[in-house]
Formats: C-alpha cells, structure tokens, sequence
C-alpha cells in the first residue's frame, strides 16, 4: 500500500513546487556554498582595494576615523543572535517546537537590532561630521559597512521567512533545509563582521 | 510497482506567460538567453560597421548621422566623441551579452540538465530571476545611448580616470557613465545566480551511472565557466560599486590628485589610484576570457568527435587542461597592464604564467587534431564551424604568445595587433563556437533542421571574411597604427595602412551581409525546416535520447541511468559506430 507521497524539497523553503520540479537538499547546500564563496570574493576584493589604496596614501589621505564605540554592542548582539540560532536548532533537533520558536524569533530580532546598532553608527558618524567623501577611511568603512547591512538584510529577510512559517505552525520537514541554510548563511555573516571589526580597528 | 528507474511525469504549466515569458523551464530560459543574445550580436555588428564606415570615410556627410545623433553627428560627420561611444558600446554588448550570455547561459542553461540526465536546473525560480535580470541589464546598458550625452566613451574596460572623472571628461561620461556602471553591476548580479545554479546542478543533479568523468566535456566547460564567472564577477561587482560611489558620492578610491580637465582644476579628489581599477578590472577580465571561448572548446571537442566517428582524443587530458585553464586564468591578469609601469620583475612572473597557459592551450589543440586523425570525417555545417574554430582558436593564440611578452607588448599593446589577437581568440572563436552550436543543436531546440546548403555558404562566407577583417589587423598593427582613435586618415606614417583599411572595412561589410543568410536560415528553419529525428548525429550524449524538442521534463518521467562514457564513436565489435550513453554493456554483449 502506497502512502502519501513525501513532501517536495524545491531548496527555496516552500511546500514544494506542485510539478516536483527543482533542488534537493544537497543542491540546497551546494547553492549555499558557492553563494558564500562568492560574497567572500565581493569582500575580498574589497578587502584587496583597502589594502592597497591605504598602501597609497602618500598623499597622507588616510586619516583614521574614531568608529562609534556602538559597534561593539553591535558585535555583541550579532553574536547573540548566532548563538541563539543554534540553540533553536537543537531545540528542533530535541522535539521542542515552542522553543525553537522562541529562540529562533529571539535570534531574528536581535538580526533586525543589529542592523538598527549599524544605522545609529551612520547617524553618530554623521553628527561626527564624518561623511563617505571625508577620506579613504571613511569611504571604506561605509562601504564595508553598507555591503554587510545588505547581505544581514538577505539574511534577516530569510529569518523572517523561516519565524513566520514557524509560527503559522508550517515547519515540515521540507523546510529543515530553509532553517540550516538560513543559519548557515547567518554564521557567515557573523564571521565576516568579526573580521570586518578586526579590520577596522587594526588598519583602518 | 513502479520501477525505482520511474516516476510521474510532470505536465508543463498552461498559458502563455508562465510558459513562455516568466518560465522556471531551464529550456525556454536557454532559448530566451540565445534571442537575447542574438540581438546583442547584431546590435553590436551595427556599432562595428559604423566605426568601420567612420575610420575609412572621416569626412563623408551622412545624413541619416545627423538625424541619429543631431549632436554628435551635427552636419552628419561622426565626432570623435560618437565613435569612442560607439566603440565601448560594441565592446561591452559583444563581450558581456553575446560572449559570456550565449554559450554558457542560453546553450548551457537548455543542454546542461539534459546532458547529465537532470529534469531542470537546480534552483529554477533563480535560474528564471537570472534571464530577467540581465535583460534589465542590456535594458539599463542600451537606455545609455538615449540619455543626455549618449553612450560612455571610457572603451568596456572602464579605465579611470575617465571613466570616473565625471560629464567634464566627455559628453557621454555623465548619465551615460552611471548607466554602464549600473547595468554591468545588474549583470554581475544575473552572472552569479546562474553561476549558482549551474555548479549546484552539475554537482548534485547529475542521473545514476554519470560520474564526473563521463560528462560531457560541454558540461565541463560550463561548470569550469560557472566557477570563473562566480569568482570574477564578484570582484567586477565591487569595483563597479566603487567606481560609482567615485562617480557619485565624491569618494576617491581610483581618482588622483591633480587632475586637470578640459581646462579645469579638478579639486574634490586626491590619493586614489586608477591602477587599483585596473587590477579589479582584470582580475575579472582575464578569466572573462575563458568564461566567453571555454564553452566554445567543449562544444568543439563535441563535435569533433561526433562528426569524426572517433572517441575524444585523451579525454582526460582534456578535462584536466580545462581545469588548469580555468586555474591559470585567475594568475595572469597582470599581462593587461604592461604598460602601466608596473615593476619588471612583476611583469616578468605575469608573463612565465601566461606562457604556462599556452600548455593547456596546446593540449586542447593537439588532442582536436588527434580526434581528427583517421576518421570517417562528416563536413556538416556544425562541423565545418568547429574545425573554423580551432583554426581561429589557433591563429589568435599564436598572436597571444607575441603579446605576453612585456617587451613586445610595450610596442603592440596600443595598436591595431591588439585588436586583431583579441577578436580572432575570444570574439570570432567564440562566436563559431555559437554557430556549431547552433547548427548541431538546432534540431532538437526546435525539433526541425536547417539548411545545410545556407549553412554552407553562410559559413564560407563568414571564415573568409573574417580573416579578411582580422589578420590585416595584425599587419597595420605591426606597422605602429594605434587602436581607439576615430581617424588617422591624415597620418603620415599611417598613409600606406589606409588601402588596407579600406579592405578590411569592404570585409566587414560583406561578412555582415552574410550573417543575414544566417538570420534567414534560422527563422526559415524554425517554421519551415525538415522535421528532425530524435538523433541526427548519431551522437551517444542524452539530449539526443529524446524527443525532439524534449518534453517538458526532459525524459518524460524516467530517470536515464548512464553506463559509459560520452565518446564512445566506433568501438570494435559493436552494432553501430555509435553506443548511446545510456546503452547497457549486456546489450553491446549480446550484439556480439
């Protein structure tokens, strides 16, 4: 006797196309993979550009800029969420739906903060004086900056996805791959602050 | 019991949107790719035919000129200005949406699932936000020609400071300018979800049997091309945001102090360097190279062998020299910027490495000709463009060897040798590649054939005429005659490159005429051709196990299972010169 068929992975999270076409799991992975090495190529021409450009300050250009000390915070709570992502998994992996939900919306606010810490650091900057023309290291930080906030919106927009379909009691099996990539992505982007803030305070 | 080699077959979504415009079917995105493509390629050709018209014939009113441009061609003579836009257009729209968007996207995206036995791509939804996001791009890039100023001058290498300095640098470099920042940017962002798409599906979607080493080399190249594409068009992505906040914002991340222009004191910027935009540039534009001729090798070496009735020459070679290609592609970037001063020694390693190239290079071109060696050659239209290929891959990788000298290239970099290398290796090459393509796949895109006797005369046509427009290049090069100027009509040392300049704008035109018998053959076909058969080749790859054109799921709901590799032309002791891929050993067995 035949069951019901199991549910379709289309690696974007959903029920499932109805025609059954589209990823797996593993090229859920696959895509994230590649997608993370390329935003780590985006950066690291970035990171190549900085290097050189403040190589080539005999111009005495580069003037290093007093960065909010909000930023710390900011890390902190960028942490935070990570962590929290991962208790949420273990949650899910334990059985403990009410948990996952509460830690995982935890982690997704804290993602929204985060990006909230980052425009209260523009805004302090900008009371400073300290715009993206000022000096290289200005423009710099605005730009790594700025390039981050984008990919933290990626990312806080698929934490919400993944909250929302929680919360309307929708988390089927098929969607344990929308939560791993998700967190996954999010690590990245944890890891890519921290060495962003490493960047800034050491050479910048 | 179902058998575990079966499943249901999916039914294609109804109604013309979701079918033909907004479609998820790798298939129809493929075709949608090669349309966009095909008007990219005579857009281009239009803008070359101008600048070819111009250099021969500077002072001839058009009238037409003036009606087109009322202030770049006023009185209906083209201004120096109209021409570099014109040049930068032709570059950009060949390179970014003929030669990285047919070969890979529109005949990877339609042949690659089929290929390794895959209902669709991956990611399908992504793959469809991709086609539509570099139709914006060419959209963006083409709306540059109707904004005040028209077209960027700065070439499709986008070199500051002119390319960053702002409208006081030309009459193009305003809106224009951002336009071509902006669009190359939306590119880089439809280049990279296919990239995604096309290495997740090779790794994780290939059919029960197709192990890595029994793909197709067309498969190979495009997953080597995704990887490029995925690594280089990251890095153009931040320097095109750069460029632009330069643009827009006042930073100075390539922008100099001191520059003066066009009687004015620049003032707001100071400290950046325009070198760092070219290391960017060519980080990417290196492996841009190989992203726009490596798919055209591995339909060439398809084709070769198909149409030869012989295995691949040293399959395995072939794949490793793809991937060193592919690797050795991201270390020579330095050998576009000789002339930029850079330290000797720098140039010198730059140089050891694009020499290390060549060996691949030469793998590629000796196992080609070892595929052809003995065998039962079929000269079919397909077939006469790839071997066109290898001749074209071969003539502009000699001149390649030439160039990579520093010492050589410090004379030739700024002239017309230039010019000639790059469009024989990576513009015409490419582009037969396209045509094989086009001419071996046809029948099972659009189920019908095409004429071979158009094929024929159209292919004559255009290998001729483009060596008629290419090598002279060399010739007037060698003899000093600098690229990207509009008119060296009136230059002494330059009087006896005029006839030849003339010739080679006679080929051109001709050439161009020619591509019309294409353009007819292909429409005529699509309507009126002879009905194809399932596998007209008698090739062994899994596109030709199918329909044509295949059905919505591509193997109407069977799974292929794979039992040998993808060359196998003319074994001893089988049935036809030809085993199918998806042919059993017991069945070659029993044949005996």
């Amino acid at each position: 006797m035949q069951g019901p068929p199991p549910p379709i992975d289309t690696g974007w999270g959903g029920e499932g196309d109805s025609s059954g076409r589209g990823a797996d799991r593993r090229a859920s992975f696959t895509g994230l993979f590649v997608l993370l090495a390329a935003c780590t190529m985006a950066f690291a021409a970035l990171s190549s550009a900085f290097v050189v450009r403040r190589g080539l300050s005999d111009m005495n250009d580069w003037v290093s800029i007093g960065k909010p000390p909000i930023l710390f915070v900011n890390t902190a709570v960028l942490l935070l969420s990570s962590f929290l992502l991962d208790a949420s998994r273990r949650a899910l992996k334990a059985g403990a739906r009410s948990r996952f939900n509460l830690y995982w919306s935890a982690a997704t606010g804290l993602g929204i903060l985060f990006l909230a810490g980052q425009a209260f650091a523009w805004y302090q900057l900008r009371q400073a004086g300290i715009f993206i023309a000022t000096n290289p290291a200005s423009s710099f930080f605005y730009v790594f900056t700025a390039a981050h906030a984008f990919h933290i919106l990626g990312g806080v927009a698929a934490l919400v996805y993944v909250d929302v379909q929680a919360l309307r009691l929708r988390l089927g099996p098929a969607k344990r791959t929308a939560i791993d990539v998700t967190a996954i992505f999010w690590h990245f982007l944890d890891g890519l602050w921290l060495y962003l803030m490493v960047l800034f305070y050491v050479w910048g | 019991m179902a058998s575990p080699s079966t499943h249901t077959a999916h039914h294609a979504p109804q109604g013309f949107i979701r079918k033909y415009i907004f479609s998820l079917d790798h298939k129809v995105i493929g075709i949608q790719y090669y349309f966009l493509g095909l008007f990219s390629v005579f857009l281009g050709m239009s803008l070359s035919l101008l600048m070819r018209f111009h250099m021969v014939n500077p002072n001839v009113v058009v009238k037409w000129f003036a009606t087109l441009w009322p202030t770049a061609a006023a009185g209906g003579i083209m201004t120096p200005e109209l021409y570099l836009s014109l040049m930068t257009m032709h570059g950009t729209i060949m390179v970014f949406f003929v030669l990285t968007t047919v070969p890979q996207s529109g005949f990877g995206n339609y042949f690659l699932p089929i290929q390794i036995g895959a209902e669709d791509m991956a990611f399908p939804v992504l793959n469809m936000m991709s086609f539509w996001t570099t139709f914006l791009a060419l959209v963006v890039m083409v709306a540059a020609f109707f904004v005040q100023g028209g077209a960027p001058l700065s070439g499709w290498t986008a070199y500051p400071p002119l390319s960053g300095a702002g409208p006081l640098t030309g009459p193009g470099e305003g809106m224009g300018q951002n336009l071509w920042i902006l669009s190359i940017a939306i590119f880089c962002g439809a280049s990279l979800m296919g990239a995604i798409n096309f290495i997740a599906t090779t790794v994780d979607l290939r059919c029960k049997g197709m192990t890595l080493m029994r793909m197709p080399l067309t498969c190979w190249t495009w997953l080597v091309t995704a990887i490029l594409g995925l690594l280089g068009f990251a890095v153009l992505l931040s320097a095109g945001v750069l460029l632009l906040l330069d643009r827009i914002a006042g930073t100075s991340f390539f922008l100099p102090a001191g520059m003066f222009i066009n009687d004015h004191i620049i003032a707001n910027h100071k400290g950046g360097s325009p070198l760092l935009w070219q290391h960017l540039f060519w980080f990417f534009g290196h492996p841009e190279v190989y992203i726009a001729i490596l798919p055209g090798m591995g339909v060439t070496s398809q084709l070769l062998s198909t149409f030869s009735r012989k295995p691949v020459f040293g399959y395995k070679a072939m794949v490793y020299a793809i991937l060193s290609i592919g690797f050795l592609g991201f270390l020579v970037w330095g050998h576009h910027m000789f002339m930029s001063g850079m330290n000797p020694y720098s140039a010198m390693a730059f140089s050891v490495l694009t020499m290390c190239i060549g060996v691949p290079s030469a793998i590629k071109t000796f196992n080609w000709i070892g595929t052809l060696w003995g065998g039962k050659i079929h000269f079919d239209t397909a077939m006469l463009f790839a071997l066109g290929f290898v001749s074209l891959f071969v003539t502009g990788g000699v001149s390649g060897i030439f160039l990579g000298q520093p010492a050589l290239d410090l004379y030739f970099h700024d002239t017309y040798f230039v010019v000639g290398h790059f469009h024989m290796i990576m513009g015409v090459a490419a582009i037969f590649g396209m045509f094989a393509g086009t001419f071996y796949w046809f029948p099972k895109m659009f189920g019908r054939m095409m004429n071979e006797t158009l094929g024929k005369i159209h292919f004559y046509l255009t290998f001729i005429g483009v060596y008629c427009i290419f090598t002279p290049m060399h010739y007037v090069g060698i003899m000093g005659n600098p690229r990207r100027y509009s008119d060296f009509s009136n230059v002494g040392y330059l009087a006896n490159a005029m006839p030849l300049h003339q010739f080679m704008t006679y080929a051109a035109f001709v050439t161009a005429t020619a591509q019309l018998i294409f353009l007819f053959n292909l429409i005529w076909s699509i309507r009126k051709g002879a009905k194809a058969p399932v596998n007209p080749w008698n090739s062994t790859t899994l596109e030709w196990t199918v329909p044509s054109p295949p059905p919505f799921d591509n193997f109407g709901g069977v799974h292929p299972v794979v039992y040998r590799g993808a060359y196998e032309y003319s074994v001893p002791g089988a049935p036809t010169d030809f085993i199918m891929q998806t042919v059993p050993p017991q069945v070659i067995a029993q044949g005996d």
